[in-house]
């Protein structure tokens, strides 16, 4: 029934998007690499017309960059694909998703946060997670991050006061 | 009788449940204390709706920096003198969240905590004698 | 005339912080603002700075409810980098406990649903059916909550054979009162009437902010990890999907119901099969590589991604919890449903900002509503239907 990987997606991938490179770490795990311009297209293509389910993009602090992974879930097989793409770390952009996929909205405002990239046609990339008072040139999943905030400045102590 | 308010809190002792960044499990076994094998509103103690109403706080979790102001401003809301009691080893320490870049640090650079119940998640009974022995203290 | 009502960050409705900024036409919700934050701990930044083993016991602690998944799922990814299989009987032992911890979440909403719906005897009831399986995890692992379970390669504990009458004991009792609460829930015309036809979250909706679990199964978009893609027992046992189509409340209410059920068959069945052997394997190494952990946590699918570089702690740990994409859902679900809606609505989706912050203010002079509230007129509106249905 829905077991094993299918070929026929993979074949029509590489079909379509013939500069991909898949890796086949497990049977229903998939790692596939793609260009940072083609992504958007190739994101568009898995979840509009193959209905793959988006799960959750990871972003990476790499040697050689910011590196995102958008994973997809095909729920009919089981099978991830998890879609790797490298932004080179003086050119922190890339294409947002959240125009026609609404569940990537808060993914890409968090990586933003986190790791600093800029998610180009994100409707609304403010912060989600961190204080209105974290400075936002901070980012704290960066290897270069050193842990000079920690003393958060408060203004008094409530039971001082009185 | 020197604080007749005092006097009061120890009769029947309303509670505000503050969750400051916790794992809820906390929060699930305060809420256990409501249901009928243990039932503490037998004794007069209630969870209520609003800081305003409270004589006692029940804090659990750690701080972080988003929550910090407004645990303070529910501090500040709750009609003094008042207990504050940290349930959990969150708030006796920072348990393992030490190294995180947004917690603060331990609640007591920060809030007068009056009993600190350890225990990850401390059992109902241990809360229970936790919240007897702070009003035996008054 | 656009007016806003602020809930939170603390307020009744939940117990943890989270802040919703309600915008209301008249009675009308029509748009909903979330913030969270409140609870980042940042979890995936301490779990690199961990050894491989110690890691469990931190994702542990992102939330107390769901506290076997996540372990499980890192445990899963692991696993998946270092080609590991566990040993049967450990496997076993892992199915077991998530199902149990399935039940007692799914039993801990509905007692909460049943209260704010101002129905506390539902509260009560349910509760009171959840406090023996507390115990049965205090005996089994030592602790009510929080069990520890998980081990890379393993279980860290194992079921003793003595211990199986008492889980089917519990099972038994279960049943019973499982059945009763299912005809209880879905008899009582009020609880009907409050429930039905309530935060309607369509298929096309729940595809596009692809929400999981239960609120997914409840909007009739079939996705299950342990159906999909199975792990350790489960394609070991027999046990069905349950899934509905309507989509509102009431939907989700009686998937989480059945799936009792379904869990209560999965426990009996793998007690039945328990293999003999071995609880753990010997775990010199994590090589290289990346690996992938799912789990369906009773709220949804919990994914783990992990990254190694062959030393003694993880490169990257990415956590995927379930309710960060189901509460997003939430801004869908509540519009168009009058305010008394929406305490029942935004708690719909059984959410869990712990996870979801794992990695909002009292309002300035615009404050109408607070938290406590919404639970009155929630309670009010029961009230009302009550009287209706008296006449
Ligand atoms: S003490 Fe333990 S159970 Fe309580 S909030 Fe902290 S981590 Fe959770």
């Amino acid at each position: 029934m829905k077991k094993e990987y299918s070929k026929k997606i993979l074949d029509e991938i590489s079909t379509k998007f013939p500069d991909v490179s898949i890796k086949i770490h497990a049977p229903r795990r998939i790692y596939i690499k793609i260009s940072r311009e083609k992504l958007f297209d190739f994101a568009k293509f898995l979840h509009n017309e193959k209905g793959f389910r988006f799960s959750i993009a990871t972003g990476i602090d790499t040697r050689d960059g910011i590196e995102i992974i958008y994973h997809f879930s095909h729920d009919e097989a089981g099978t991830y694909y998890n879609i790797k793409t490298l932004i080179p770390k003086d050119d922190l952009k890339i294409k947002s998703l959240a125009t026609f996929l609404p569940a990537t909205n808060w993914i890409e405002r968090e990586i933003h946060e986190l790791l600093g990239v800029d998610f180009v046609g994100h409707p609304n990339l403010i912060p989600l997670l961190t204080a209105e008072t974290w400075p936002a040139d901070l980012c704290p999943l960066r290897r270069d991050y050193a842990d000079e905030h920690k003393d958060i400045k408060i203004s008094k102590k409530p039971w001082e006061a009185s | 009788m020197a604080n007749p308010r005092l006097w009061g809190l120890k009769k029947s002792p309303w509670v505000f449940h503050v969750a400051a960044a916790s794992c809820n499990n906390c929060d699930i076994e305060i809420l256990d204390l409501l249901t009928p094998r243990w039932d503490i509103e037998r004794f007069g103690i209630v969870l209520v709706g609003s800081p305003r109403h409270a004589d006692a706080l029940l804090v659990t979790g750690v701080l972080n920096r988003k929550n910090l102001p407004r645990v303070l401003r529910v501090y500040e809301q709750t009609p003094k003198p008042c207990l504050v009691i940290g349930i959990g080893t969150c708030t006796c320490h920072t348990h393992m969240f030490e190294s995180s870049y947004n917690v603060v640090g331990p609640y007591d650079k920060y809030l007068p905590i009056d009993v600190y119940i350890p225990g990850c998640p401390p059992k109902p009974e241990s809360m229970i004698m936790g919240v007897v022995k702070a009003l035996k203290r008054l | 005339m656009k007016r806003i009502v602020p809930i939170g960050p603390y307020h009744p409705l939940q117990e943890e912080p989270e802040f919703f900024k309600l915008i209301v036409e008249g009675e009308k919700v029509v748009d909903l603002e979330i913030n969270i934050g409140y609870n980042h701990r940042g979890h995936e930044f301490i779990s690199q700075t961990l050894t491989w083993d110690q890691v469990p016991f931190l994702v542990e602690r992102i939330c107390g409810i769901c506290s076997d998944s996540h372990p499980y799922a890192y445990v899963l990814a692991v696993e998946d980098i270092a080609h590991i299989t566990a040993p049967p009987r450990a496997q076993y032992i892992r199915t077991i406990i998530g199902e149990l911890e399935r039940i007692h979440s799914h039993y801990l909403w509905l007692g909460l649903a049943g209260h704010f719906i101002g129905y506390n005897t539902v509260w009560m009831w349910v509760w009171r059916y959840r406090e023996p399986l507390l115990d049965l995890f205090e005996l089994i692992m030592g602790n009510r909550n929080h069990y520890a379970i998980n081990k890379i390669g393993g279980a860290r504990r194992d079921i003793l054979p003595e211990d199986y009458p008492k889980i089917r004991e519990y099972l038994d009792l279960l049943e019973k009162k499982n059945a009763m609460f299912t005809n209880a829930i879905l008899d009582d015309p009020v609880i009907r009437g409050r429930l039905e036809n309530v935060g309607v979250l369509t298929k096309e909706d729940a595809i596009a902010y692809a929400v999981t679990g239960p609120t997914a199964r409840g909007s009739g978009y079939a996705c299950d990890v342990r159906k999909d893609d199975p792990y350790d027992a489960y394609d070991k046992v027999d046990w069905d999907e349950i899934v509905f189509e309507e989509g509102d409340v009431l939907a989700k209410a009686k998937v989480r119901l059945i799936e009792c059920n379904e869990s209560i068959k999965i426990v009996r069945q793998c007690l039945k099969n328990m293999p003999e052997g071995p609880i753990e394997t010997r775990v010199d190494e994590i090589p290289s590589g990346e690996g992938i952990g799912r789990h369906e946590a009773p709220r949804g699918e919990v994914f783990h991604y992990v990254r190694s570089d062959g030393s003694n702690m993880p490169v990257r740990h990415k956590v995927r919890a379930p309710s960060y994409m189901n509460i997003a859902s939430n801004v869908i679900a509540v519009k168009g449903y009058s305010i008394a809606d929406a305490a029942l609505v935004l708690a719909a989706v059984d959410p869990c900002y712990c996870c979801t912050d794992r990695t909002f203010v009292y309002e300035n002079g615009k404050k109408k509503y607070s938290g406590q509230d919404l639970l009155k007129l929630s309670w009010e509106k029961t009230e009302k239907i009550k009287r209706r249905y008296k006449k």
